[in-house]
């Protein structure tokens, strides 16, 4: 803060202390006469006695003031005075994230220069994988990580980004963007075909004439383009293989229609930053031994 | 006496005391179901769901129950105590009838979603308007009655709703500044941390003017009137006085421990959340002591116990929140159910209770009677009130420590050793405790309104003549 406005604080907390202080001892000095009324009668029967102040009450009132100021001395608060001890809030979290980051450092050091593969298998790192797991990414992928509308189920064998480990440890480490465009401009009818075509692929049912204009419009208007001639998806732009069982927004008609309509966007968030490489390594180990559980 | 003696305005302090007593069942039946709502999650239904009660369970409580017990009883006391009838003619009943539209727009508009998102002021701009009219008037009325007083000095219960009347004005107008974009919607005149630190500074001043300055009035009156003695010590008042209204002001920044606000800020609010540790206890100690040499009166007279134990919840909470106002030890609360329980050990223990004795004080008096139509069921308030509020309070000590350390559990890999639903399930066999405290609480507020029923019937409404001023003897 600015010169004037440090002054200001610093002048004006000093003062309001040192007032408390002041009218604590000016008090004190007047003259008392215990037991004995001041002489002022309100409503008949009120009246005030002339009693001191209890001496541990006065001693209670100066060791707050006296402890306020050692704390200023000591803690930030008089404005860009940053205190004798030179603490900061955040500071306190720095250092205790260091000392928590040091103490588990060779928990996870064992696993880092161990295969992806090895550590899944590994059963302590798979019972620390779960507490990572439950701790940052049960909140979108549940607690039993099988997923929700637009969330994707890590316990099948199914993998909008791709399964193996390094895409695995990609996908968790630098975040991903799924993206399925909007195609209002093809015509609610074109659509519907289009969403009959995808639901025969899946073997479920459908209206076989829409299903075949459908089929030549997947090829004609660009859906193959990302999801592949054969629908089956393509891992490098996550664009989900439509001929399986698996569905990331619901397989309705109606759901379809407006997945193709309206477009869908979904986000991974990226943690290497935040957690860092090696628990980043963990968790893949992890998500890799859940899909390895669905063969 | 002659028959065109003047008298004291008695109506109105009739017609807020009756209400006090009718909002206090509305407000503490409020929140008895989003207790309820809390432990049996199917109970809420629509919108009546704990997100539109919860504020209209604060707002019942603290301005309907609260502001009619702190009118009422602040109405009684400037009157006695200046030996003058209320001043301002048509603005008194209108600060009774504004004070009840405030009411019944709060309870339509809180259900209904319509708030302005800053706790403890939810509503929306057209109604902070309403309230600043009311407010107004009220403080010329009290002012006013003061002005006109036949004795020289200023009794100590009018500094404190003198305080209360001027600061709840001030933070009002400052933490109410809105843009309004319709009739129903408002945006903060502040943003960010800035108006994160307006509300807070409103917040704990709603605490320390609203519902501690003016129920210390309340206490200052009261108590001493009830147990017969004089105040212990008129030094003790004042030094009380000024360093609890001077210091309440800064202790606002306690609530952002550990957030954007920087540590400064911080730092300066713990400090003086420390200090008013003794100029709290300074009333504790007044009212307390008051009593000292007529202990005996406790034993059989209800009001006395409810006024002195309400004393007692002031003196625990006002120790519990300069103790919560310490970082390290608001890194544990902050944001637990502790904090429930602190609020609920004043506003249950301190502030309900002192104006239930406050208001069994008044009622036969307003009514042409002795005294309340069963002492015996006060009685039984008394008790049930006092054992709903300490399960209420015990039940969410635990709980808030319980979620403070579970929330900061970790494993020896550095995770989260319970997810957070793991801490609320722990919490239900808590919650139903606390829920039962309620119940008890709130069923001794129905008590009260049955005994004031029984007390009003075939009461005589007329008001008292003014008293002539004792002569000084000093």
């Amino acid at each position: 803060m600015s010169d004037f406005w440090n002054a200001y604080v610093v002048v004006i907390v000093l003062v309001s202390i040192l007032a408390c202080a002041i009218l604590l001892y000016v008090q004190g000095k007047a003259k008392f006469t215990p037991g004995k009324s001041m002489g002022h009668v309100w409503d008949e029967t009120l009246e005030e006695y002339n009693n001191p102040m209890p001496k541990w009450w006065s001693w209670l009132f100066v060791i707050t003031v006296i402890f306020s100021l050692a704390y200023l001395a000591l803690y930030p608060g008089l404005g860009n005075f940053k205190g004798f001890l030179g603490w900061t809030s955040s500071g306190q979290y720095q250092i205790e994230r260091d000392r928590m980051d040091a103490t588990v450092k060779p928990l996870y050091d064992k696993y880092s220069a161990m295969d992806l593969q090895a550590v899944a298998g590994d059963k302590q790192a798979m019972e620390m994988g779960k507490r990572l797991y439950l701790t940052y990414c049960m909140q979108c992928h549940g607690a039993d990580a099988r997923g929700a509308k637009g969330f994707p189920n890590l316990t099948d064998s199914d993998w909008q980004f791709g399964g193996e480990p390094a895409q695995i440890e990609q996908t968790i480490a630098d975040g991903r963007m799924g993206m399925m465009p909007a195609h209002a401009q093809l015509g609610a009818d074109t659509i519907k075909d289009l969403a009959n075509y995808v639901r025969s692929l899946s073997g479920l049912p459908n209206d076989s004439v829409r299903a075949a204009k459908g089929k030549e419009a997947f090829a004609s208007v660009g859906c193959s383009g990302c999801h592949g001639p054969d629908a089956k998806g393509m891992h490098a732009l996550g664009a989900p293989n439509l001929t399986d069982k698996v569905w990331l927004y619901g397989s309705s008609e109606a759901t379809i229609v407006e997945t193709i309509t309206k477009g869908r966007q979904n986000k991974m968030p990226a943690w290497k930053e935040f957690l860092g490489d090696a628990k980043v390594h963990l968790l893949a180990a992890y998500v890799l031994s859940l899909g390895q559980g669905a063969k | 006496m002659s028959g065109t003696q003047t008298t004291y305005n008695d109506k109105v302090v009739r017609q807020f005391a009756v209400m006090t007593v009718i909002w206090g069942i509305v407000g503490m039946l409020v929140g008895v179901i989003i207790a309820a709502q809390l432990v049996w999650p199917e109970l809420n239904i629509g919108f009546l769901h704990f997100a539109r009660l919860r504020p209209l369970h604060t707002n019942a409580v603290i301005f309907a129950f609260g502001g009619c017990a702190l009118f009422a009883t602040s109405y009684w006391c400037v009157q006695r105590t200046s030996h003058a009838r209320l001043w301002g003619g048509p603005l008194v009943p209108f600060t009774f009838w504004g004070w009840q539209i405030v009411i019944l727009l709060a309870a339509i508009t809180l259900p209904l979603g319509i708030t302005q998102g800053k706790e403890y002021a939810e509503l929306e701009w057209p109604i902070d308007i309403l309230i600043t009219l009311v407010w107004v008037s009220y403080a010329l009325v009290f002012f006013g009655t003061i002005a006109k007083r036949t004795v020289s000095h200023i009794y100590v219960a009018n500094w404190f709703f003198g305080a209360f009347i001027i600061a709840v004005a001030l933070l009002h107008l400052v933490n109410s500044a809105a843009v309004p974009v319709s009739l129903t919607k408002s945006y903060s005149a502040y943003s960010g941390v800035q108006d994160a630190m307006i509300q807070w500074w409103y917040g704990h001043n709603a605490v320390g003017f609203f519902l501690t300055a003016g129920f210390l009035g309340m206490m200052y009156y009261f108590v001493p009137k009830q147990a017969g003695r004089p105040v212990y010590s008129y030094r003790l008042s004042v030094v009380h006085f000024w360093a609890l209204i001077f210091t309440y002001m800064w202790a606002g920044p306690h609530h952002l421990h550990y957030t954007a606000l920087p540590d400064w800020t911080q730092s300066i609010g713990m400090v003086f959340s420390l200090i008013l540790l003794a100029p709290s206890w300074g009333g504790m100690i007044n009212g307390i002591m008051t009593l000292s040499g007529a202990w005996h009166k406790l034993r059989d007279d209800p009001i006395l116990k409810f006024l002195i134990t309400s004393l007692s919840f002031y003196g625990m909470s006002t120790f519990e929140g300069p103790m919560m106002a310490i970082k390290t030890v608001n890194a544990l609360s902050h944001y637990t159910d502790w904090t429930v329980g602190h609020v609920h050990s004043g506003a249950l223990g301190w502030v309900a209770m002192v104006s239930i004795g406050s208001i069994y004080y008044l009622l036969p008096k307003l009514f042409g009677k002795t005294e309340m139509y069963s002492t015996k069921l006060m009685t039984v308030h008394f008790w049930i009130a006092t054992i709903g509020t300490v399960l209420y309070i015990a039940s969410m000590w635990i709980a808030g420590v319980m979620q403070g350390l579970m929330w900061r559990a970790v494993n020896a890999d550095g995770t989260l050793a319970y997810s957070f639903v793991e801490s609320v399930k722990g919490s239900y066999p808590f919650w139903a405790i606390r829920w039962l405290g309620g119940v008890l609480f709130l069923s001794g507020m129905l008590i009260m309104a049955y005994n004031m029923f029984k007390t009003m019937a075939g009461g005589k409404t007329q008001d008292a003549p003014v008293i002539i001023p004792a002569a000084h003897h000093a």
